[in-house]
């Protein structure tokens, strides 16, 4: 019992720190917690659905399942990058010399568009996902896994140190913590804070599309407001790591669906969605800075 | 030879300035265009091809409209700048206006139940009690700058403090209203207290789950509250043995409570605790050095903001007659934030237009109601990037934090 919730933690725990690494690379570079990057997540589970659909009604699912799959996910990530991307440029873009609280607000502002957006062109009701991977798995130590679950773990597991080496080793990546650290220091050795910046929402958005094709394969069931809970339990991971730190985000997102998973089982099941806020309050209480956050000084 | 060098150098750059520029010119007239396509292209797989095609159209011809105004801002935003100078010395009472507006205006509200249908009565107890709600949060996000996103949380407590006091305990509405104001003010000094540590995004997240965390409760603690199906039958309030539950009688009531709203809150924003707010909004490390106390303040600003919302929550639960979790979602938490930004923050004739705005602009046009978030949502970005400090906002009032 304990060690299948330790496992269902762990999956669910993936998918937040995958969603989480968005909300850190961003509040890293622009200091802004980007409150559009759930209703991003909830875009990728819907364009999974639509391409799966579309990929079904020309036949390519029946002739070979994993190329469909596949190209869902890479048509799903380059659509929900682009939607990062324009959401930049559009809304936080014009605004980045603007007080603090400005770009939170248009932040708001687009999540709800997109919500409504969603719920406008795809319908209000709940989207289900094709069950492809059945209910098949494996028995281990009295743990019962499934194809699905494993494949989860390991996307996100490759996924991140895939970003762990961009990051570390290439130079863009470079480029991203010198911006990090100093905005107008590293334009003045001559790297172009605008493309960094658009890497940087182009990335996260991709990593927050994998995050939503996963959970609407696990689910199997999509809807319009998906995005606004996962975005916030999302952050709440990304501050339990350290906001701003990427092997903190990880971390963080896997400790939260651990604690969501046992919560939910040993405590009460109907509080599932607030123990993410309670862990936020908490975290913000006792240690502001997070697990692997530096403490941050007040600038004057 | 100079000077045919000179003639020659001029002709060759002159040329060159000259392709590049017709360059950039093309790539100018054309960017709408490519703006456009590059939206539609986004939005092809949610709606298929035609509604896609349909799309580049609308939005292409927006664009150009758009960046065609956009080289009219500065004319805009003055024409703007005059209008809501304007607005201030006739349409919203000020100590300069004329009486004869100020008591016109008050008369015409007292009449307004002889002149219309009920059903305008009913949208406009509903802006009257968003009015209230409205000038809550403008102490806190307005006067103090802190940006509360769970400000619904308190406007439920308020709410369902009276629903259940007058229905588990037959307590009527005017004895049951401190408790309702007085329970509010305390959990907003208890949200307060630790949230008050936090730089201002931080913040703003942490009253968010606040205001989660209360609706879930609410929610799901079904032997208080009956979880999502609410509690109905509450009574409304009585003066003198009548009944308050007729409409017309209602739009008073809350008129009157309006009316207090505005009066107290303008005096206290002109007092020495309103001082003290804008002082740390604009410059929180400036003004601890003068020597406020800005945590007190800023309990203060929290609790003050619940208290309205206390009183709104009561007097919404005795005119709907039921209370439910769904009336109290984070979407009501940022139509009231939208309010106070459309109208000006800090500013409180600003504030009351925003809530009237944003209260009659569904109710008039009922057939895009489906668009309604959606616009709203929209308007929060090209509010913030044209026109951050509002409609009736002052050049003074930042979003500073």
């Amino acid at each position: 019992m304990f060690l299948q919730q330790l496992l269902n933690g762990l999956t669910l725990g993936s998918v937040y720190a995958l969603i989480a690494l968005g909300y850190t690379m961003v509040y890293g570079i622009l200091e802004l917690i980007n409150f559009a990057h759930g209703e991003i997540y909830m875009l990728g589970a819907y364009l999974g659905i639509i391409f799966l659909a579309f990929f079904t009604a020309i036949g390519l699912t029946s002739y070979s399942l994993s190329l469909a799959l596949i190209l869902t996910f890479v048509l799903s990530i380059l659509f929900c990058s682009s939607y990062g991307f324009t959401i930049e440029k559009i809304a936080y873009k014009p605004l980045r010399n603007a007080p603090r609280l400005s770009p939170l607000i248009s932040a708001i502002g687009v999540s709800i568009f997109l919500q409504n957006y969603v719920m406008l062109t795809q319908g209000a009701t709940d989207k289900v996902f094709p069950n492809l991977f059945g209910a098949a798995g494996f028995e281990f130590i009295s743990v019962r896994m499934t194809y699905l679950q494993l494949f989860i773990i390991l996307t996100s597991i490759i996924v991140m140190i895939a970003l762990r080496f961009f990051i570390r080793k290439t130079r863009m990546g470079k480029a991203m913590r010198a911006v990090a650290q100093d905005k107008t220091m590293a334009s003045l050795v001559g790297i172009n804070i605008d493309t960094v910046i658009s890497i940087t929402f182009i990335i996260g958005s991709g990593l927050a599309a994998v995050a939503g094709l996963m959970v609407a394969m696990y689910y199997g069931l999509v809807n319009y407001f998906i995005g606004y809970i996962a975005g916030i339990k999302a952050f709440t991971a990304a501050v339990l790591g350290g906001i701003g730190s990427i092997r903190g985000a990880m971390l963080g997102g896997i400790l939260l669906g651990l604690v969501e998973s046992l919560g939910a089982s040993y405590i009460s099941s109907e509080y599932k969605d607030a123990y993410a806020f309670v862990v936020l309050i908490i975290i913000l209480l006792v240690k502001p800075g997070g697990l692997f956050g530096k403490a941050e000084l007040e600038k004057v | 030879m100079v000077r045919q060098n000179w003639r020659r150098f001029k002709t060759v750059t002159s040329s060159k300035f000259k392709v590049l520029s017709s360059k950039q010119q093309r790539y100018k007239s054309l960017k709408p265009f490519i703006i456009a396509l590059w939206l539609s292209l986004l939005f092809l797989p949610f709606k298929g091809l035609n509604a896609a095609l349909i799309f580049f159209v609308v939005s292409s011809v927006s664009i150009v409209l758009l960046r065609y105004l956009l080289r009219y801002k500065k004319l805009l935003m003055q024409g703007l700048e005059t209008l809501s100078k304007k607005t201030r010395y006739s349409l919203f009472v000020t100590n300069y206006s004329l009486p004869i507006v100020r008591y016109g205006l008050l008369l015409f509200l007292v009449i307004l139940p002889f002149l219309v249908r009920d059903y305008f009565l009913d949208v406009a107890v509903l802006a009257g009690i968003y009015i209230i709600l409205a000038l809550g949060l403008n102490v806190v996000v307005g006067f103090a700058g802190l940006l509360n996103l769970g400000f619904v949380a308190f406007y439920a407590i308020g709410a369902y403090t009276y629903a259940l006091l007058n229905t588990k305990c037959g307590i009527d509405f005017w004895s049951a209203l401190p408790f309702s104001i007085g329970l509010t003010t305390v959990s907003g000094f208890l949200l307060a207290i630790p949230a008050l540590r936090l730089r201002g995004d931080y913040l703003a997240i942490v009253t968010l789950g606040f205001g989660e965390i209360v609706r879930l409760i609410l929610n799901n603690w079904d032997s208080v509250t009956r979880g999502p199906n609410g509690i109905s039958g509450i009574s409304p309030p009585v003066i003198l043995s009548i009944s308050l539950g007729k409409l017309s009688y209602y739009y008073y009531l809350v008129l009157i409570f309006v009316l207090l709203t505005v009066f107290i809150t303008k005096r206290v924003y002109s007092s020495r605790i309103g001082r003290a707010w804008i002082a740390i909004r604009e410059d929180e490390i400036a003004s601890s050095v003068m020597g406020i106390n800005i945590t007190m303040y800023k309990l203060y600003a929290f609790a003050f903001g619940a208290f309205w919302a206390g009183l709104a929550g009561a007097i919404f639960a005795g005119k709907m007659q039921f209370v439910s979790p769904e009336s109290f979602t984070f979407m009501e938490s940022v139509l009231i934030v939208c309010m106070v930004i459309l109208g000006g923050l800090g500013s409180i004739r600003g504030v009351i237009l925003g809530a009237v705005i944003l209260v009659l602009l569904p109710e008039i046009l009922r057939e895009v109601q489906l668009y309604r978030m959606l616009s709203l949502g929209a308007g929060l970005v090209l509010l913030m990037i044209f026109r951050p400090q509002g409609l009736l906002g002052g050049k003074g009032v930042s979003l500073r934090c």
